[in-house]
């Protein structure tokens, strides 16, 4: 049942980077066949999963069966289970993210698949050199408080594990419904609303755009920051659809109805638009957002894309710092006296060469291709400041030097109007006697 | 002489949008006559406390004359409601050991288990304006509404305290005194409106009253028939007029204009993309305003308003609690579609509050606007008991009253 073949040469142009889509799980797979079925190329997708049926039934090419031999395809117990297969089976895994520069795990953290599997996933998938992005959506309320709390676990797993974490809380997506939505109807609705924004995050990656952002842009906003990212894409067409688009985005269930674009420390937006795109669209999309996201860094993008007419198409990646995270065993290791028990089975000679078998073009094109290191030999006390300047900071291994940053002074003073002179109405640190839609970000236009 | 006389009882409001006195007669059966009501513009308010103690004082004589002039009384004395920022509010509880023999509760007992509660501890710049009895705890048993004959041994009691700083109490005392006026007492103003509006069966099943004020939002829960929470957020309908002014960028004037004939608390799809032409001012040319942006600007701020108060009940564990709705009053009750926005934040029925149960101008005064000053002159009435008869000062005073206006009337 095993799939280790190597994965042919990816068919888009040498220049861009290959991106591969991998569902872990009932619901990743799910979600990456609604992909296939929004225009994806099959080549570039794969399933795991656990559950020999489930892969049966499965649209992908491209499928992983974890621990036939051991649970013989009926699923596994616990996600402490499905995280033993996954290590047992951590070459065939590898096999499945070898040759992609971009790897998108995307996976329904509430499964006990998903849980135990995709942070394994996302580790070996970037020891073989790839930006790992993560897509983790949490479970519904419904299904109980120890699956939520399983899927938060398995999304703290996933932030040491992978480059980036985005998580999509489908809850929040549901409560925009109605409530007479039949459940199919609403499980589809937010496989689409996913899947869109993948898609979107992989237009951004493949097409050469007008003004390029390409997937060193997406490091930069969302690697290495222990940051929580979050995605969104939103549609639009007509006389006003920059402004539209830009209303479907601050109402957007995946940014917090707009509120992960005012508290976003960077942030990535990508156009997308027919041949018609108008730099007055730009300018106005651009425009709001930058004055929705005041203190994020934004970069932007923007392409063209023939297939989608005269529609527009937005998708933004917005970050934001997550304070220091607490030390944890699971944290890249730096120790060389306990290093921890999943690093143990790969043996360090095992590190794929710079050139691995299914790459087309061998030639360091990109720059995700990296080699990571063996943990060094420490002594305890060398390892122990070693820690606490990873807890400190970044994480050791990308860790950067803090940019010296001059802050700019806000230019325009808000101004408070008739209570400019008055005692300020201060609630919870906020000034009430601003004008609310100020505060808020609410787009006037 | 032998029949006692209607007792005069006057609520006056300082507000920040109007100063509205409200003239009532307390008869001695119990039953409250809405006489008269003066009303002047109020200059020197803001956020529900006074900046310009001239202009307050002007427009209080101008409420009162009319008031004086509709009741043909001659008012004497005033109930006087406050309000703004500083005010806050706290629950305590007081405790008392029965000595007697034989374990009985005794109104002395009573007595001192709320002068033991009434000891609480107090910043030196704030000043206590109502201690309000909650339950009382006999031996551990909470729920208690009268003690006195019960058997126990320890006697507790809930007070719920609202206390202001002393100094910002005294600017509306010194602007009524400044007209020769006694105060009889300061009065919350959401407490006052809170008994103007509620029926004891209200108060029974659980209920939150907000007062949108022009310049303070005022909220006062009930529950089980006892005060349990009282609040106030200093931003009102003046803030609404603001943020459109800043929004729109027109003048203040204009943005209550808009507020008052266009304004909305939801986002209705039909006032999508519409747009209002604004009329020439001081030769400009005509301008559009987008009715959109008019109803967004001011729902944001009114769900924020109510987000507050919901987040201030939930943190004191009584949202859940609001079995008869929410009433809402003041000016800001008027604003279209208010009733639905507080349902979704209360999850409860939202009313706009009606004044219950009070005879004469009961028509005329059946307006959300009117329900503070009612309720000051409820609140007087309670502070009145007509049982013993007007005592011989009070009296006097009448009669000099009466012996004046027969002096005057030639």
């Amino acid at each position: 049942m095993h799939d280790t073949s190597p994965f042919p040469a990816p068919a888009a142009p040498p220049t861009a980077p290959a991106a591969r889509v991998i569902g872990v799980g009932g619901a990743g797979i799910q979600t990456v066949e609604h992909l296939l079925r929004l225009g994806l190329e099959a080549t570039a997708c794969a399933a795991v999963h656990t559950d020999a049926r489930r892969l049966e039934t499965c649209a992908l090419p491209n499928r992983l069966l974890l621990g036939g031999t051991v649970t013989r395809g009926l699923k596994a117990g616990d996600p402490e289970a499905a995280r033993r297969l996954a290590e047992a089976e951590a070459h065939a895994l590898r096999h499945l993210a070898e040759g992609a520069d971009v790897v998108l795990v995307v996976a329904g953290l509430g499964g006990n698949t998903a849980a135990g599997c995709a942070p394994v996933l996302a580790r070996v998938a970037r020891e073989n050199g790839a930006l790992v992005l993560a897509l983790g959506a949490l479970p519904f309320d419904f299904e109980g408080r120890r699956r939520l709390a399983q899927a938060r676990a398995a999304l703290q797993e996933l932030r040491t594990a992978a480059d980036a974490v985005i998580a999509l809380p489908t809850q929040r997506a549901a409560a925009l419904l109605d409530e007479q939505t039949s459940l199919t109807e609403t499980l589809q609705i937010i496989d689409d609303l996913l899947a869109r924004g993948v898609l979107g995050l992989l237009r951004l990656l493949r097409r050469d755009g007008l003004i390029n952002v390409d997937f060193g842009d997406l490091c930069q906003v969302v690697r290495g920051r222990q940051a929580e990212s979050c995605l969104a894409t939103a549609e639009a067409e007509g006389e006003q659809r920059a402004r539209e688009v830009i209303e479907k985005l601050a109402r957007s269930p995946l940014l917090d109805g707009g509120r992960a674009l005012a508290e976003a420390d960077a942030l990535l937006v990508s156009l997308t638009g027919g041949p018609d795109l108008a730099l007055k669209d730009v300018n106005q999309v651009m425009d709001q957002i930058h004055r929705v996201a005041e203190h994020a860094q934004v970069i932007m993008g923007a392409l063209i894309d023939p297939a989608l007419g005269r529609r527009l198409a937005v998708t933004v990646v917005a970050s934001r710092h997550l304070p220091a995270p607490a030390p944890e065993p699971e944290a890249p290791p730096a120790t060389a006296s306990e290093p921890p028990p999943p690093r143990a089975e790969f043996p360090t000679d095992d590190f794929p060469e710079p050139s691995g078998p299914g790459r087309a073009n061998p030639e360091p094109t990109g720059s995700a291709r990296r080699w990571v290191p063996p943990p060094p030999e420490l002594t305890p006390e060398q390892a122990r400041r070693l820690l606490a300047d990873q807890v400190a900071g970044p994480t050791g291994r990308r860790r950067r030097r803090p940019k010296p940053e001059q802050i700019a002074l806000p230019l325009q003073v808000i101004s408070k109007g008739r209570f400019a002179r008055t005692e300020p109405t201060v609630y919870q640190g906020e000034d009430l006697d601003t004008p609310t839609f100020r505060r808020r970000g609410i787009p006037l236009n | 002489m032998f029949d006692p006389a209607p007792q005069l009882v006057v609520g006056l409001e300082i507000g920040t949008s109007k100063v509205c006195a409200v003239v009532g007669e307390h008869h001695p059966n119990g039953a409250l006559h809405i006489i008269g009501l003066g009303q002047a513009r109020s200059r020197g308010v803001r956020k529900g406390e006074i900046v310009d103690n001239t202009a307050a004082a002007e427009d209080v004589r101008t409420a009162l004359a009319e008031a004086e002039q509709m009741a043909d009384v001659e008012i004497r004395s005033v109930y006087l409601g406050v309000t703004g920022a500083h005010l806050q509010s706290f629950n305590h509880c007081g405790r008392h050991t029965i000595p007697s023999h034989d374990r009985v509760i005794t109104p002395e007992d009573v007595q001192d288990v709320v002068g033991n509660a009434r000891a609480f501890p107090l910043a030196q710049d704030r000043h206590v304006i109502h201690v309000v009895r909650q339950h009382f705890i006999v031996d551990g048993q909470p729920g208690v509404l009268d003690p006195v004959g019960m058997p126990g041994t320890r006697l507790e009691v809930d007070l719920h305290v609202v206390h202001g700083i002393t100094t910002r109490l005294q600017r509306p005392i010194c602007v009524v005194k400044s007209l020769q006026l006694e105060v009889e007492n300061l009065v919350f103003t959401g407490l006052a409106t809170s008994l103007a509006v509620l029926t004891p069966q209200d108060k029974q099943r659980g209920v939150l009253v907000i007062d949108l004020g022009a310049g303070v939002t005022d909220y006062v829960v009930y529950t089980d028939g006892i005060l349990r929470h009282t609040g106030t957020l200093a931003v009102g309908g003046d803030h609404v007029t603001n943020d459109l002014a800043c929004g729109l960028n027109i003048s203040q004037g204009r943005a209550e204009a808009l507020k008052c004939t266009h304004g909305g608390a939801a986002v209705e799809p039909e006032v999508r993309g519409r747009t209002l032409a604004l009329p020439s001012e001081h030769g400009l040319p005509e301008r559009p305003i987008n009715l959109e942006h008019l109803r967004r600007i001011m729902a944001a701020r009114l769900e924020e308003t109510l987000e507050i108060i919901a987040g201030e009940l939930e943190d004191a564990g009584l949202l859940a609690s609001l079995h008869a709705g929410v009433v809402l009053c003041g000016g800001g009750a008027r604003v279209p579609g208010i009733t639905d926005l507080a349902r979704r934040f209360f999850g409860a029925p939202a009313t706009i509050g009606r004044t219950c149960a009070f005879n004469g101008l009961a028509a005329t005064l059946d307006q959300p606007e009117f329900a503070t000053g009612l309720g000051l002159v409820r609140f007087g009435a309670f502070q009145n008991p007509t049982a013993r008869g007007p005592r011989w000062t009070a009296r006097l005073r009448q009669t000099l009253g009466q012996l004046k206006a027969v002096w005057r009337a030639p």
